[in-house]
């Protein structure tokens, strides 16, 4: 049944098409409405289990033979994760209902895509096993595709879709790396056997590969930095699709990653390094950005790109409490905790953030902030909820982002306290980055919910005249409103229900191990609404809220800043370079040089490689040798013969008239007949002479009809390239040859078939014996190829059709 | 093979092809039979004997040829394939492996003691074909414009 419940969306997407085509009457949404609604009832009654420390463990056998099997592995962590996605995804349906037209809208696509992704987001939490986990991950890549390229009419659509594919495959391509790499050291695919063993394998060669392998998948999809460009151009998807894929459930697949494999790769400074450090500079650098946004979605993508950074900086700094002791580490459990915590929040409030920018841009047609303001009276119900949550973003009380906000600062504060890898130095630094980006996040916050709520109507500017959207479509921003209020409120409940249990997994061995950590109760963390008037972090957030309102008031004098960065510098420049220039524009024309079609420049290339390998590996083999031993001795007869054939071979190259090549070629081949009478060879000699004779007599009827155009140049023009390369060639063949020779390993068989030629064959004339008796076999298939060219000819002659006929089929 | 040409009076070279063409038949039908114990075999044999109908064909012209000898060399082709795959296939009916040779002496009435070979049976499959194929080869060269 576990298992099962991973795939109940995919197994009702089946249904979406038929119910779309027979009940067009009511919106297809209805129906999809049940399944997340189902699945978290089923989700929410594992929540008492877990709590005490259980685990729901179901499997089943996928292929046995390579020990690959659906594992679906409930504990703490992912049981809040498939919460969310169930919970989200049932707000994002009910949302989706009222923003898609029925009658306008392909909606059996859309439903289809959205519940695949729901399977794949479940698969990717619950999986236990690495080849599954990868499975899914691809799957949400895909589907999160379709879902962004769902308008596929507009090119920027397609534009984003293609963009967030390739960057999200790409990373996920890295990781399957990693979990190779992991599960040869490990010897398993299970992460939960993978943990167990965890502190066994952390000095082994590949560890810091396979380390970083993962943390790339995990960037990539999570959009941390240089990787988030993806995700502000996925918002050209439609509003639910943003809310919910890109801001609370797929981007934190990336998360969910780094949590799950802390336990692993905790051990190594690189970890804590990499995530924190990659997770403080997306902080910032997506609340910088997001201030120069002018879209709606583009602020809060860019916003989400920061939350995620911050989470990411989080879990790196949970990471140090597996190398402090004891008391000390308490302050890092914090910081998993304050992780986990935010990652709650922010789901909450950037979901119902992205509804209300979906009603916004629904009700008035635009979402460029510049057209925006004055909707505050219009549109009240949508300015609580958006003020609500933006609040929250920002960090204020009564909302849950603050508490969120008190403890990322409490965790960055103790960092630098630490003497352990160089945080002493470095980790001011790390707490200046967080609050100027926690400055910035209130910015922008503000920004978001003032100038298009508050100023002045510019009813010309907008394209519909706005009013206040239809209760439907607030129900689900307004619950996840309400929720951030009530987290506020009662932060311990939820800490105590799911971030506990989250805590717990991705940090067992601090539970587990007697030394790591005295007992299981140490972990209860109660969320402090108030620190007191001394605690660093009340001072830090008054200051925030001041140069935040400043900055705010005076954000028309500095946002000329943000034009002073050239958009050739940008992360965007630099991937459209690679896709467009380098593989796109530079691909296209390395084949336009390298495969222009002329058959001299192939041979040439064919030739060189050959001659390149050939000799290399005579030399790096050390099989170069030439030895005389047991040559017979040249005959004077040998030699007349031997300067008539290389007379014959260079009248043939360097011949002015095709003519005479023609009769050098042909005194080449009588002379390898005579060869053949003096090596004793009559049968090949006599098969050469008539062979001979047929081919000459075939070149010269292919001489003779030579159009008369190409007659003009009729010798071999000299180029000094051909020459290297055919004088490497015969070099290569001589040296193969004598080398060959000077070494053999074994006797020849020949003596076998003079033995038998009569006993066993009852013939006398070895080299027919062998061609008809011994090995048969393979003068049957000549004459089967003689057969062939011979019908070849015939049907190239004669089956040609007429020049009008192929200029007919041409056309 | 550009038989047009030579449509003048021949008379010395048609003459001679009459009689060289039998000496060449003749002779390459020895080559073909002598091929199991001395130089020789299907293949030259084969070529000889396409080369003595070249001679007719030079020393006549191929419409004419093909009046003396109305032979279908494609025919002949397919008829070698299958007399050397039926001489290859023949053992497997008798519980042999593929491509196993029978060969004995025998009391024939007019020969006397002869040995006979199945592998002369294979020859004359590589003998057609290669008389066929050539033949093929030069006829459709030349009767093409």
């Amino acid at each position: 049944m576990q298992v099962l419940a991973i795939f109940i969306p995919l197994l009702a997407a089946i249904f979406i098409p038929l119910l779309f085509r027979r009940a067009r009457t009511i919106h297809t949404g209805w129906f999809v409405l049940i399944v997340p609604l189902l699945l978290v009832s089923y989700y929410a009654t594992f929540i008492s289990r877990v709590m005490d420390g259980e685990e729901a463990l179901a499997s089943f056998n996928w292929i046995p033979s390579l020990n690959i099997s659906f594992i679906s592995y409930l504990d703490g962590l992912s049981l809040l994760f498939s919460l969310l996605i169930t919970g989200i995804g049932t707000l994002v349906v009910l949302y989706s209902i009222f923003y898609l037209d029925k009658t306008k809208e392909q909606l059996h696509n859309f439903y289809i895509y959205l519940l695949m992704f729901m399977t794949a987001m479940l698969g990717v939490v619950q999986s236990d096993h690495m080849i599954t986990l990868y499975l899914f991950w691809e799957l949400t890549s895909i589907s999160s595709f379709l879902l962004i390229g769902y308008w596929f009419q507009r090119d920027k659509s397609r534009f984003g879709a293609l963009k967030s594919m390739m960057i999200t495959v790409a990373g996920g391509l890295f990781m399957l790396g990693g979990f190779v790499l992991l599960a040869q050291m490990g010897g398993t695919y299970s992460i939960r056997e993978l943990i167990a063993q965890a502190p066994y394998f952390w000095d082994n060669e590949y560890f810091v590969l396979a380390l970083v392998l993962i943390l790339l998948g995990a960037f990539t999809k999570s959009a941390q930095f240089p990787f988030y460009i993806w995700l502000p151009d996925a918002m050209e998807a439609p509003t639910p699709v943003s809310a919910y894929l890109h801001s609370a459930t797929m981007v934190k697949a990336g998360i969910y990653l780094v949590a799950r494999f802390t336990p692993i790769f905790a051990v190594s400074e690189v970890w804590i390094w990499l995530v924190t450090g990659i997770g403080l500079l997306t902080l910032f650098w997506g609340s910088f950005f997001a201030v120069k946004q002018s879209d709606l979605k583009g602020i809060l993508a860019f916003s989400t790109v920061s939350q995620l950074g911050l989470i990411m900086a989080l879990l790196g700094a949970s990471a140090i409490a597996f190398h402090v002791e004891d008391a000390a580490n308490t302050v890092f459990k914090y910081a998993a905790f304050a992780a986990i915590f935010h990652l709650i929040n922010h789901a909450t409030f950037k979901g119902s953030l992205f509804m209300i920018a979906g009603i916004v841009d629904h009700e008035t047609g635009t979402r460029d902030i510049r057209k925006l303001g004055g909707l505050m009276s219009i549109m009240p119900l949508s300015f609580s909820v958006a003020l609500i949550s933006s609040l929250s973003m920002a960090g204020l009380p009564p909302f849950n982002g603050f508490l969120s906000k008190e403890m990322f600062l409490t965790a960055m504060l103790t960092l630098k306290d630490f003497e352990l890898f160089e945080f002493s130095t470095w980790g001011i630094l790390l707490l200046i980055v967080a609050v100027i980006a926690s400055i910035f996040t209130f910015v922008y916050s503000f920004y978001f919910v003032f100038k298009t709520f508050t100023g002045k109507l510019q009813a010309s500017e907008l394209p519909q005249k706005p009013h206040e959207a239809p209760i439907g479509m607030l129900i689900a921003p307004m619950i996840l409103a309400a929720l951030v209020v009530v987290i506020f409120c009662i932060p311990n409940v939820v800490g105590w229900l799911f971030i506990k249990p989250a805590v717990f997994a991705i940090q067992p061995f601090l539970y587990q191990d007697p030394f790591l950590a005295s007992t299981p109760a140490s972990v209860d963390i109660t969320v402090k609404l108030w620190h007191g008037w001394t605690a660093p972090e009340l001072w830090l957030t008054v200051c925030i809220v001041v140069i935040g309102l400043i900055l705010f008031k005076t954000f028309e004098k500095w946002q000329k800043l943000y034009r002073l960065q050239p958009a050739k510098f940008s992360l965007n420049a630099l991937y459209d370079f690679i896709m467009d220039g380098i593989l796109n524009r530079g691909m296209t024309s390395l084949s336009k040089r390298m495969m222009h079609g002329s058959m001299r420049h192939y041979f040439m290339y064919m030739f060189a490689a050959i001659c390149f390998i050939v000799i290399g590996t005579l030399f790096y083999k050390d099989a170069f040798k030439i030895s005389f031993d047991g040559a017979a001795p040249i005959e004077l007869y040998q030699l007349i013969l031997i300067i008539v054939l290389v007379l014959g071979t260079l009248t043939t190259l360097v011949a002015r008239s095709r003519i005479t090549a023609i009769v050098g070629l042909g005194a080449v081949g009588y002379t390898v007949a005579l060869f053949f009478v003096m090596f004793n060879a009559p049968d090949l000699a006599l098969t050469q002479l008539v062979i001979e004779t047929i081919s000459v007599a075939l070149f010269l009827l292919v001489f003779y009809h030579l159009p008369r155009l190409g007659k003009v140049q009729e010798y071999t023009p000299f180029r000094f390239r051909r020459l290297v390369v055919s004088i490497g060639i015969g070099a290569m063949v001589t040296l193969l040859a004598l080398s060959a020779h000077s070494q053999k390993l074994v006797e020849s068989i020949n003596q076998y078939y003079k033995d038998t030629v009569y006993s066993l064959a009852g013939g006398g004339n070895i080299v027919n014996v062998i061609l008809v008796d011994y090995r048969g076999f393979d003068t049957l298939f000549e004459i089967t190829v003689l057969g062939l060219a011979g019908m070849g000819i015939y049907a190239m002659i004669k089956l040609r059709l007429s020049r009008k006929e192929k200029s007919n089929e041409n056309e | 093979m550009k038989t047009n040409k030579l449509k003048t009076n021949d008379l010395i070279l048609q003459f001679t092809a009459k009689i060289v063409f039998f000496i060449i038949f003749f002779f390459s039908i020895h080559i073909f039979f002598a091929g199991h114990y001395t130089p020789g075999g299907g293949f030259v044999g084969g070529l000889l004997t396409s080369s003595a109908i070249v001679l007719l064909v030079i020393a006549f012209d191929l419409k004419t040829v093909r009046k003396i000898l109305p032979i279908n060399y494609m025919y002949m082709t397919a008829t070698g394939l299958i007399i050397a795959v039926a001489t290859a296939a023949y053992p497997i009916f008798d519980g042999k492996p593929f491509f196993t040779h029978y060969f004995d002496y025998f009391d024939l009435p007019l020969f006397g003691k002869t040995s006979l070979h199945t592998a002369a049976l294979f020859d004359l499959g590589v003998f057609l074909v290669v008389v066929g194929v050539t033949m093929t080869i030069i006829q459709t060269i030349g009767e093409d414009e």
